[in-house]
């Protein structure tokens, strides 16, 4: 495999998450259920592959996990306005010592699964990157052409006066939602399918680094998966660099997304602004 | 008997917890026509907007639309049936485009996919037609203030109103700015829109309106033909009439000799827009003295408090005779901290003092002796130490505030509204101790918005009107006219 697609293939799962994260953020809700979503997914996808024997069964399923766990989010956010951090850093902790409970119960083992089928390639294309490529470009397409990506950027930046024109805020944050878990879900069922199992704590991090992707990509579908592909570029020339034994110490390599994404933080790579509302609890009730 | 008025609102009331913001008000509004509705600040126009605008529920009333009654249970409502409003603090998107902000909610064209096309022509059009100049392409963030209220003005005619609310709108415009505003309200006037305009800017109302409705204290005091009325004969009707009482102020007397306790030499306060929010005031204020500061709200009174107290920048020289204490108009922004405890908002501000600490930590003792002091001097009820301020009825917390301010000993006192919606019984306390303050040698700036406050405490009154300072009158020299003619900015001493 040349080097291209393996990043393609690394990056898969950063991609979808920084899209997830970016829909969530850009209705208002900061998404740290990421990382949650993301195990949840791949777990699904592992179990309903295993139990049905059907890789594609498996990514709907981790699609549906995704969504649920994201709902998880939403209901604490948006219906008792918990702090969003908090409920997504709980939602993290309640998916890993859930997966980490059925991987006991279903597979007997506190590591890994045990091995399933993963999805069947198209001629020489593989699936899940066909899919990536649709996903980007409809998510583009979603936020800048239709009144649905209007309507949930107005509720993002000014609730208030999305309001005042009728725009149902808590609804359409709740899409952002939802559609943000459906994305990282899927990203969750790459992940495990792909390595044909699912590992305890196989997200390792990725949600966190998807946020950062967020960040540098400036809240914009495109811009996300740019960044994200970057992510996947530096965690691709890691391996190779492991394989060709340069003596470059891989944790220089390691570091590279977390030193750009504080340069990005920071303002070194030019200052995009956050949705105004971005992470601030929307209320119905006036006065 | 059916109405034929664009807008009839009968007997509205609307109940808060601890205020009623609107008692039995009557508002009608003929169409076509451009009405005012006038008040200070808390007589209660906002809620009376928010009602008509579906956003605020009233208690009892009715509200018909030529002549049809009706009731709407959301902003939405209001909407379809053709009211708009705009907004004091504008409703915009800032990363969106002019026409995006004004179709949002409503985009025409398919579902999902909405056209973009129709939405900018759509805009240039209504821009077009009531010569409302703005780019539909621009981005709102780009756009100054003037340009983005022609944005909520838009985004209400799109919508199909036929009935504009304005809350307050020259507020943050440039006078160039206002000009224009004024303008197609005409032409929106002209094209058969009734216009309802809330302002206290009496100028204004008289050079736009066609009638006036004045509201004081959650009431209507009047309504008036524009063509028929004065400026002076409105800025009575806000403030109120003017029953001389019996002053408290002659028992309360200094007894030792009279130094100046505050002095103002040509003070300048930088406002917006380049103009300035206080302009050359000169004033002084002798120990045992209360001053009286009245005018319309929003001629610089704020500014005036917030310098003397050193809040804000400005120019010229204040001179203190010594520790100021401040009561400022906002008690929930500026003089309470709601989430702690009364006794915590006792100490704000003097918790370094020796009394209260050692240089490790807070002497509790000698605090809860000073609260329960503070308690009993001022019959906090419920007389709970402990009781977060939030929970404390407005009369209560105003206590604390005054309490904690004049516990100080201050040589200087500004008072900023120190009664606002606050019940009779603290009010008369307030009133009584601001007055011991006095005889115990403070000097006393007075600012309110309530003539007969102001007459019944101070041995001067002094009235603003657009930053400046238009005249000082000896309490016994006070009379309406004069107060009235300078409070309209019509004439100065």
């Amino acid at each position: 495999m040349n080097f291209a697609l393996q990043v393609l293939h690394v990056s898969g799962p950063y991609v979808l998450a920084a899209l997830a994260g970016t829909f969530s953020e850009l209705g208002g809700v900061i998404n740290i259920a990421l990382e949650g979503i993301l195990l949840d997914g791949a777990l699904a996808a592992v179990l309903a592959a295993y139990w049905t024997g059907s890789p594609w069964l498996g990514v709907l399923a981790g699609v549906a996990a995704g969504i649920l766990t994201a709902a998880l989010h939403a209901f604490a956010c948006l219906r008792y306005e918990v702090d969003q951090v908090v409920s997504g850093l709980a939602v993290n902790f309640l998916a890993a010592g859930l997966c980490r409970f059925l991987l006991e119960l279903v597979f007997g083992s506190s590591s890994n699964s045990l091995r399933v089928e993963t999805v069947g390639s198209w001629g020489p294309l593989d699936p899940f990157l066909v899919l990536l490529l649709l996903l980007v470009l409809a998510a583009h397409w979603a936020v800048y052409k239709t009144s649905f990506g209007l309507r949930l950027r107005s509720v993002g930046e000014h609730p208030q006066a999305a309001a005042t024109l009728g725009v149902p805020v808590l609804r359409m944050r709740l899409w952002g939602v939802l559609l943000s878990g459906a994305l990282a879900g899927l990203g969750g069922a790459w992940m495990s399918l792909s390595q044909h199992q699912f590992t305890d704590g196989m997200s390792g991090g990725r949600g966190y680094i998807a946020l950062a992707a967020v960040i540098i990509g400036g809240w914009t579908p495109l811009g996300a998966a740019a960044a994200a592909l970057f992510f996947g570029a530096a965690e691709a020339a890691q391996i190779v660099l492991q394989t060709y034994g340069l003596r470059v110490p891989t944790q220089f390599v390691q570091m590279l997304p977390f030193a750009l994404t504080l340069a990005a933080v920071g303002g070194l790579l030019g200052r995009r602004l956050p949705p105004a509302a971005d992470g601030i609890p929307y209320s119905e009730e006036q006065d | 008997m059916p109405s034929t008025a664009a807008i009839a609102l009968r007997g509205i009331v609307k109940r808060y917890p601890r205020v009623i913001a609107n008692d039995g008000v009557d508002l009608v509004v003929d169409k076509g026509t451009i009405h005012a509705v006038i008040g200070e600040n808390g007589a209660g126009k906002s809620t009376l907007m928010k009602i008509l605008y579906g956003m605020v529920r009233p208690d009892e009333g009715s509200i018909e639309l030529a002549g049809r009654p009706v009731r709407f249970a959301s902003p939405r409502e209001a909407i379809a049936a053709g009211i708009g409003m705009v907004h004091q603090h504008f409703m915009l998107v800032r990363p969106l485009t002019v026409y995006e902000n004004v179709v949002l909610g409503q985009e025409p064209g398919r579902a999902l996919r909405w056209d973009r096309r129709q939405a900018r022509s759509e805009v240039s059009r209504l821009s077009k037609e009531y010569g409302i100049a703005v780019d539909p392409e621009a981005r709102v963030a780009e756009l100054s203030v003037g340009e983005e209220q022609r944005v909520e003005i838009l985004k209400v005619l799109y919508r199909g109103a036929r009935t504009l609310i304005l809350d307050e709108p020259t507020a943050v415009l440039t006078p160039g700015e206002c000009e224009e505003l004024f303008a197609t309200l005409r032409r929106l006037k002209q094209a058969g829109s009734t216009i309802l305009f809330i302002s206290h800017k009496l100028k204004e109302v008289m050079a736009l309106c066609d009638r006036v409705t004045v509201m004081r204290r959650g009431k209507t005091v009047g309504e008036k033909a524009c063509a028929e009325t004065s400026r002076e004969e409105l800025a009575r009707l806000m403030v109120g009439d003017m029953e001389i009482a019996e002053s408290k102020s002659s028992d309360f007397r200094y007894e030792a000799a009279p130094e100046t306790a505050l002095e103002l030499e040509s003070v300048c306060v930088a406002g917006p827009h380049g103009r300035r929010a206080l302009s050359e005031i000169s004033l002084s204020v002798a120990a045992g003295e209360i001053l009286g500061v009245a005018g319309v709200e929003g001629n610089g009174q704020r500014e005036l408090a917030q310098a003397v107290c050193g809040l804000l920048p400005y120019y010229g020289r204040i001179r203190r005779a010594g520790r100021a204490a401040y009561i400022p108009e906002d008690r929930h922004r500026c003089g309470l901290l709601l989430c702690a405890p009364a006794w915590e908002n006792m100490l704000l501000g003097r918790h370094r003092e020796r009394e209260f600490s050692s240089p490790l930590s807070l002497d509790q003792a000698a605090i809860r002796r000073y609260g329960r002091a503070l308690v009993s001097d001022f019959d906090l009820r419920p007389p709970d130490l402990e009781q977060r301020a939030a929970a404390f009825s407005g009369g209560n917390q105003q206590k604390i505030v005054v309490g904690r301010e004049l516990s100080k000993s201050p040589r200087v006192l500004v008072a900023a509204h120190p009664t606002r919606g606050v019940d009779i019984g603290a009010a008369a306390l307030i009133h009584d101790r601001i007055l011991r303050a006095k005889a115990a040698g403070c000097g006393v700036l007075l600012i309110s918005a309530d003539l007969d406050e102001l007459l019944a405490l101070c041995d001067r009154i002094a009235v603003l009107y657009s930053g400046r300072l238009m005249g000082v009158l000896p309490r016994g020299q006070a009379n309406l006219e004069t107060l009235g003619r300078w409070m309209a900015g019509l004439e100065q001493a």
